[in-house]
C-alpha cells in the first residue's frame, strides 16, 4: 500500500462530488490509501494570490506542514489546488524572505522536503493499474487545461503545448486517444460566474474541436474545467453533446465498477446511452 | 650593461587621459639600464617611429621598450622601427598601459599610473634578458584546399583558379552546389537559382587547377601556413567513377524508394543508388549503403545488372589520402533550425506546417511536384498560406538570439512566386521586424506588399491548430493591438540558420575558434573579416555567419585574394618565438609530447655526449606555434619558450617581489 496525504480541496466536497467518488474508490483497487490531511485548509485558490503574496504562500503551507510532519508525499485531484500547492513550495523554496514571513504566520517552518504530485502521478507513479474490462473502440479526447500545464515548473511533461501523460493513460485503459489541438487550451474557469459568454465562447470551441477530432467522451482532472465544458453545454446552443469524465471515472470503468457508483449520474451530459452502446455497463 | 630606451605614448588623450605621462616618463628614468626615457603624443605615428630610430642611434641604444597599447596591435610596426635602427627586432618589449590600464581603469586615475609605471618596469626587467632571434623561412605549398562545395567554396575555388593557383575542392555530398541548388528563384531580382549557379559548377569541373573531391570529408589537419598537411576521407562511393557514363538507368532501376530526399528537404523519396538533383556535378551517382537493399539483405544488385558501363563496385571501401596545401578556405555553409522545439506551430507534427526550404522545392520546377505547391496532408493547392518569420531566430527562449538576415527576404520572395503561380492565392505574413538592408531588398519587399497584395502583420503567432481540412493560425497584430486568427492552408516557417551539425568538429581539427552560436570567428570583425586566428585558415560564406548570396560570393573571393598574396610569396616567414630543447637536461618523459597542441614534438635517439645515446625531445622548429605548453610541463626545465625564457619570467617576477 502507496502512503499519501490527500488534499481534496472545496470542489470535491460540492460541484465535483463525483470525481471524489471516483478517485477514492479507484485508489483502494490501485493500492494507494489516501491519508486525509487533518483540518486541511483552503488552498487559496486564485483569490489568495491576487491579494495577497503571502495569504498564497501560508495557506498551501498549512496543508504542506501537516503533511512533511508525516514525511507523506501530498497530493490533490484537483489542478487548482495542486497548482497552488506546488507554486507556493516553489516560491518558498525561491524566496527566502517568503519563506520566513511564512514561518512566522504559520509559527513552524517548511523545510521543503516531500513531493508534491497530482493525483495522475501518483497513479501513474504508484498506481498498480490491472485493468478488468478493455475500454475498446473508446475515442478519448484529454483535456489537460491551464494549470496542470503551466507555468513550466509545475507541467509533469516536456511538451508543454501537447503534453501526453493522459492520452498515456487512455492508451493504458485500452481505449483510443484522439489527436487533437485544442487540449492546454483555456476553458474560460472562474468567468463562468461574471462573464458567462467569455466561457462559452472558450469552452465552447473547445468542446468542438473534440467533436471535430471524433471524440466520444471527454476527460478532465479539473473540478473547474469540468463545470465548464460540461454543465453550459445546453446554454451554448451546440448541434451536438459530448459527454466529459473526470479521468479516474474513466479509470472506474476499466476496473469494472457502476456508472452511479462513479457518481456519474451527476453530469449534466449522460454517457450513459453511448457506453451502453459500445458495451462497457 | 643593457642601453635601454623607454618610449611612452599618450595615444592621443586615449592613454594621456587616465594615465599621468609624465609620471611614468619619470619613474623609466630611474631604472636599471635605462639610458633615456621620453614620451610622444602617437608613437605609432611616422614622426613617432621616427623618434624611435633617431633615438637608438643617437644614444647608442641595444634594447627598447615601448609603453602603449596592445602587443597584438603594434608589436610588429615598432618590431620594424628597432630593425630599422638596426638592431635586432626583438630586442623590444611592449608594456601594454592602453587596453591593460587607461582603458579599464579610468575611474582611479592615480592607481592607472601606479600600474602604468609597474607594467613598464616589468618590461624593463624583461628586455634586460633579450637575446636576438633570427626569423626563419619556409617554403610554401603552392596549393590551396576549399572545405565546401557550395556557392561560397566554388566562388572561391574558381577565383584562386583564376589566379594560377592548384586547388582542391571538398564536398561532403554527392554533388557540389551546396543550399544554393535546391533554391527556386534568387531575391530581390528573381533570377533563377540553377541558371546563375549551374554554369559556375561546370566551370568547377572544367578547370584545371581544380580538383574535385565529393562525397569526401576532412578527417585531419596538420602543419602550419604554407605547410598544411590533410588527411581526406573518400567515402566509399560503390561506383567507379572513371568507368560510369552518368546514364542514370541504375537510379531509374533501383527498387529502394523509401529514403527521403535531403536535397528536397524530405518532401519526395530518393532511391538507394542517386545523384542529389539532374544537374549533378560530377554527374555519378553514389550508392547509400543505409538505404541499399543489397547491403541490408545481400540480395538485389539491380543496378549492377542494367548498368552498360559495369561502374558498379559493391567492394569499394572509404579512402584516405593525404594532400599538402599552403592555404585552406573554410566554406561550410548552414543547417536549417529544426522547428520541430516549437511545440505552439506543433512539434513538427503538422504535416501542413512546413518550412521555407519545403516551399522552395515544391514550386521549383524541376522539384519533385514539378513547380507546383501541393500541401503535404492532401495534395490539395492551398490558397491562404501564413508565413511566420524568426523561426529559429531572434528567439532567446530556443537558445537563438541572433538574426539569420536572410529570412525576411526570402518570405518575401516566396509570398510573391506563390502568388505568381496562384493568382488567387492569398499570404499573411507575420513579422517582428523587416530587415531589408541589401541593395534593392527594401524596395523588393515594398513591392511584394503593394503589387502583390502579400499582408504583413506585424506580430507573433501563438498557436496553430489542426483542424479537419485546414489549420487556424491565432496570432497577435500588435500595431493594430488585435488578435488575429487566420483559417490557412497552410503555413510556411521561415526557419532560421545555423552552423553545420559538423561545424564544431571541423573547427577543432582546424584549431579555429567559434563563437557561442557555433559560427567560426573570424580574427578582426571589421579589419579582418575573413581571416582567422590560424594563419592560412580563411572563411567564406554561412560557415562564419548567416549571410545572402551577394555577400557569400564578395566573401569568397576575399578569401581568394587573401590565399593568392599568400601562395605568392617566395617563402615563409616563421616566428624564432618557439619552443628549445636542451637535451643535456630532457630525460625524455614525453610530457611535452603528449601536451603539445600542435604535434610539434618529436622524440628522437640522440648522442648527448660521446657514446651517451638517449631518447630525448625535438621541437619540429616550422610546425611549433610558440604556445609554452612544453615548457610549463618539463619537469627537468630542458624547455625554453625563445622570446619567453624562464630567465625573463623570473625578472619580471623579481620586479613584483621586491616591491
Amino acid at each position: 500500500m502507496y502512503k499519501v496525504a490527500y488534499f481534496p480541496g472545496c470542489s470535491l466536497s460540492s460541484t465535483a462530488k463525483e470525481y471524489g467518488m471516483s478517485t477514492e474508490l479507484i485508489c483502494k483497487d490501485l493500492g494507494i490509501e489516501l491519508v486525509k490531511i487533518q483540518d486541511w485548509s483552503c488552498c487559496g485558490a486564485t483569490t489568495a494570490h491576487i491579494t495577497s503574496e503571502l495569504m498564497a504562500a501560508a495557506l498551501p503551507a498549512k496543508n504542506l506542514l501537516w503533511a512533511e510532519k508525516q514525511s507523506l508525499p501530498i497530493c490533490s485531484p484537483c489542478s487548482a489546488c495542486f497548482s497552488r500547492l506546488k507554486l507556493a513550495d516553489i516560491d518558498m523554496k525561491r524566496d527566502a524572505r517568503l519563506r520566513a514571513d511564512v514561518t512566522e504566520v504559520m509559527g513552524e517552518e517548511y523545510k521543503g522536503t516531500i513531493e508534491i504530485l497530482h493525483l495522475w502521478q501518483v497513479i501513474q507513479k504508484y498506481g498498480e493499474l490491472k485493468p478488468k474490462k478493455e475500454l475498446k473502440g473508446l475515442k478519448v479526447a484529454s483535456y489537460y487545461g491551464c494549470l496542470l500545464t503551466r507555468p513550466t515548473e509545475v507541467c509533469p511533461d516536456e511538451r508543454i503545448e501537447d503534453p501526453q501523460f493522459l492520452d498515456n493513460l487512455v492508451i493504458s485503459l485500452g481505449a483510443s486517444p484522439v489527436k487533437w489541438s485544442y487540449k492546454t487550451e483555456c476553458c474560460g474557469a472562474a468567468f463562468s460566474l461574471t462573464k458567462t459568454d467569455i466561457v462559452h465562447k472558450l469552452s465552447g470551441e473547445i468542446l468542438k474541436d473534440a467533436r471535430e477530432a471524433d471524440a466520444d467522451y471527454i476527460i478532465v482532472a479539473c473540478p473547474l474545467c469540468h463545470s465548464n465544458l460540461d454543465a453550459r453545454q445546453e446554454e451554448m446552443g451546440l448541434d451536438f453533446r459530448i459527454p466529459v469524465l473526470y479521468f479516474t471515472q474513466l479509470i472506474g470503468l476499466a476496473l469494472g465498477y457502476g456508472y452511479s457508483e462513479l457518481g456519474m449520474m451527476k453530469h449534466f451530459v449522460q454517457a450513459k446511452g453511448l457506453l451502453n452502446s459500445k458495451g462497457l455497463l | 650593461m643593457a642601453r635601454i630606451g623607454v618610449f611612452i605614448c599618450h595615444c592621443g588623450s586615449n592613454i594621456a587621459g587616465v594615465v599621468s605621462v609624465e609620471k611614468v616618463v619619470e619613474a623609466a628614468q630611474t631604472l636599471p639600464g635605462v639610458r633615456v626615457s621620453m614620451d610622444y603624443k602617437y608613437m605609432c605615428s611616422d614622426p613617432g617611429q621616427n623618434l624611435i630610430i633617431n633615438t637608438i642611434k643617437e644614444q647608442g641604444l641595444d634594447r627598447v621598450v615601448v609603453g602603449s597599447c596592445s602587443p597584438r596591435m603594434h608589436e610588429n610596426t615598432f618590431r620594424a622601427s628597432v630593425e630599422r635602427a638596426g638592431l635586432n627586432p626583438y630586442m623590444l618589449e611592449i608594456a601594454n598601459i592602453r587596453e591593460h590600464v587607461s582603458w579599464v581603469h579610468s575611474d582611479n586615475k592615480d592607481a592607472a599610473t601606479d600600474k602604468a609605471i609597474k607594467l613598464v618596469e616589468l618590461a624593463v626587467a624583461k628586455v634586460r634578458r633579450n637575446e636576438p632571434l633570427q626569423k626563419m623561412y619556409a617554403a610554401i605549398e603552392k596549393r590551396a584546399l576549399v572545405i565546401g562545395g557550395g556557392i561560397a567554396g566554388i566562388q572561391a575555388a574558381l577565383d584562386i583558379a583564376a589566379n594560377g593557383y592548384k586547388v582542391m575542392l571538398v564536398e561532403k555530398e554527392p554533388s557540389i552546389g551546396g543550399r544554393m541548388s535546391q533554391l527556386d528563384k534568387t531575391f530581390p531580382t528573381m533570377d533563377c537559382s540553377a541558371c546563375i549557379l549551374t554554369p559556375k559548377m561546370v566551370a568547377v569541373a572544367q578547370n584545371k587547377n581544380i580538383t574535385l573531391q565529393t562525397y569526401a570529408e576532412v578527417a585531419e589537419v596538420h602543419g602550419y601556413v604554407g605547410n598544411f598537411e590533410v588527411k581526406i576521407k573518400k567515402k566509399a562511393r560503390f561506383v567507379n567513377m572513371a568507368k560510369c557514363i552518368g546514364c542514370g538507368v541504375c537510379t531509374e532501376k533501383c527498387p529502394s524508394k523509401k529514403t527521403l530526399s535531403e536535397f528536397n528537404a524530405n518532401i519526395a523519396a530518393r532511391k538507394a543508388i542517386y545523384t542529389p538533383f539532374p544537374q549533378a556535378v560530377p554527374n555519378i551517382p553514389v550508392i547509400d549503403k543505409d538505404s541499399c537493399l543489397y547491403f541490408a539483405t545481400g540480395k538485389c544488385k539491380v543496378c549492377e545488372k542494367v548498368c552498360p558501363a559495369e561502374a558498379i563496385d559493391y567492394t569499394q571501401e572509404d579512402e584516405i589520402i593525404t594532400e599538402r596545401f599552403g592555404a585552406i578556405v573554410v566554406a561550410t555553409g548552414y543547417d536549417l533550425y529544426d522547428h520541430s522545439r516549437y511545440g505552439e506551430y506543433g512539434y513538427g507534427e503538422i504535416p501542413d506546417v512546413i518550412t521555407g526550404l519545403q516551399l522552395e522545392r515544391m514550386i521549383n520546377s524541376g522539384g519533385p511536384t514539378g513547380g507546383h505547391v501541393k500541401r503535404p496532408s492532401d495534395g490539395k493547392e492551398p490558397e491562404t498560406v501564413v508565413f511566420i518569420q524568426c523561426v529559429g531566430s531572434r528567439d532567446d527562449a530556443k537558445g537563438k538570439p541572433y538574426c539569420s538576415r536572410v529570412c525576411c527576404m526570402y518570405t518575401a520572395k516566396q509570398a510573391l512566386l506563390l502568388k505568381e503561380h496562384y493568382p488567387n492565392s492569398q499570404a499573411f505574413v507575420f513579422y517582428m521586424d523587416i530587415r531589408a538592408a541589401g541593395k534593392g531588398y527594401e524596395e523588393f519587399v515594398q513591392r511584394v506588399q503593394t503589387e502583390y497584395g502579400v499582408v504583413y502583420l506585424r506580430g507573433r503567432v501563438s498557436r496553430i491548430y489542426e483542424k479537419k481540412d485546414h489549420l487556424l493560425v491565432k496570432g497577435v497584430d500588435t500595431l493594430s493591438g488585435q488578435q488575429v486568427e487566420i483559417k490557412a492552408d497552410m503555413v510556411v516557417l521561415a526557419t532560421g540558420l545555423e552552423p553545420k551539425k559538423e561545424a564544431q568538429n571541423l573547427a577543432q581539427l582546424l584549431h579555429i575558434g567559434y563563437d557561442q552560436n557555433g559560427f567560426y570567428t573570424e580574427l578582426h570583425p571589421k579589419l579582418a573579416p575573413v581571416e582567422t586566428q590560424i594563419a592560412g585558415v580563411y572563411l567564406a560564406g554561412c560557415c562564419q555567419s548567416p549571410k545572402d548570396i551577394p555577400d557569400t560570393v564578395a566573401q569568397a573571393s576575399a578569401t581568394a585574394a587573401k590565399v593568392g598574396a599568400l601562395l605568392s610569396q617566395e617563402s615563409l616567414e616563421i616566428e624564432p618565438m618557439i619552443s628549445e630543447v636542451n637535451p643535456l637536461l630532457c630525460s625524455g618523459c614525453r610530457m611535452c609530447y603528449h601536451a603539445c597542441p600542435y604535434s610539434a614534438i618529436e622524440m628522437e635517439d640522440k648522442e648527448i655526449r660521446r657514446g651517451d645515446v638517449r631518447c630525448v625531445a625535438k621541437v619540429l622548429t616550422s610546425v611549433c606555434k610558440g604556445c609554452g605548453v612544453c615548457a610549463a610541463g618539463c619537469y627537468c626545465k630542458a624547455i625554453d619558450l625563445k622570446g619567453w625564457t624562464d630567465r625573463q619570467l623570473m625578472e619580471e617576477i623579481g620586479v613584483l617581489r621586491y616591491r
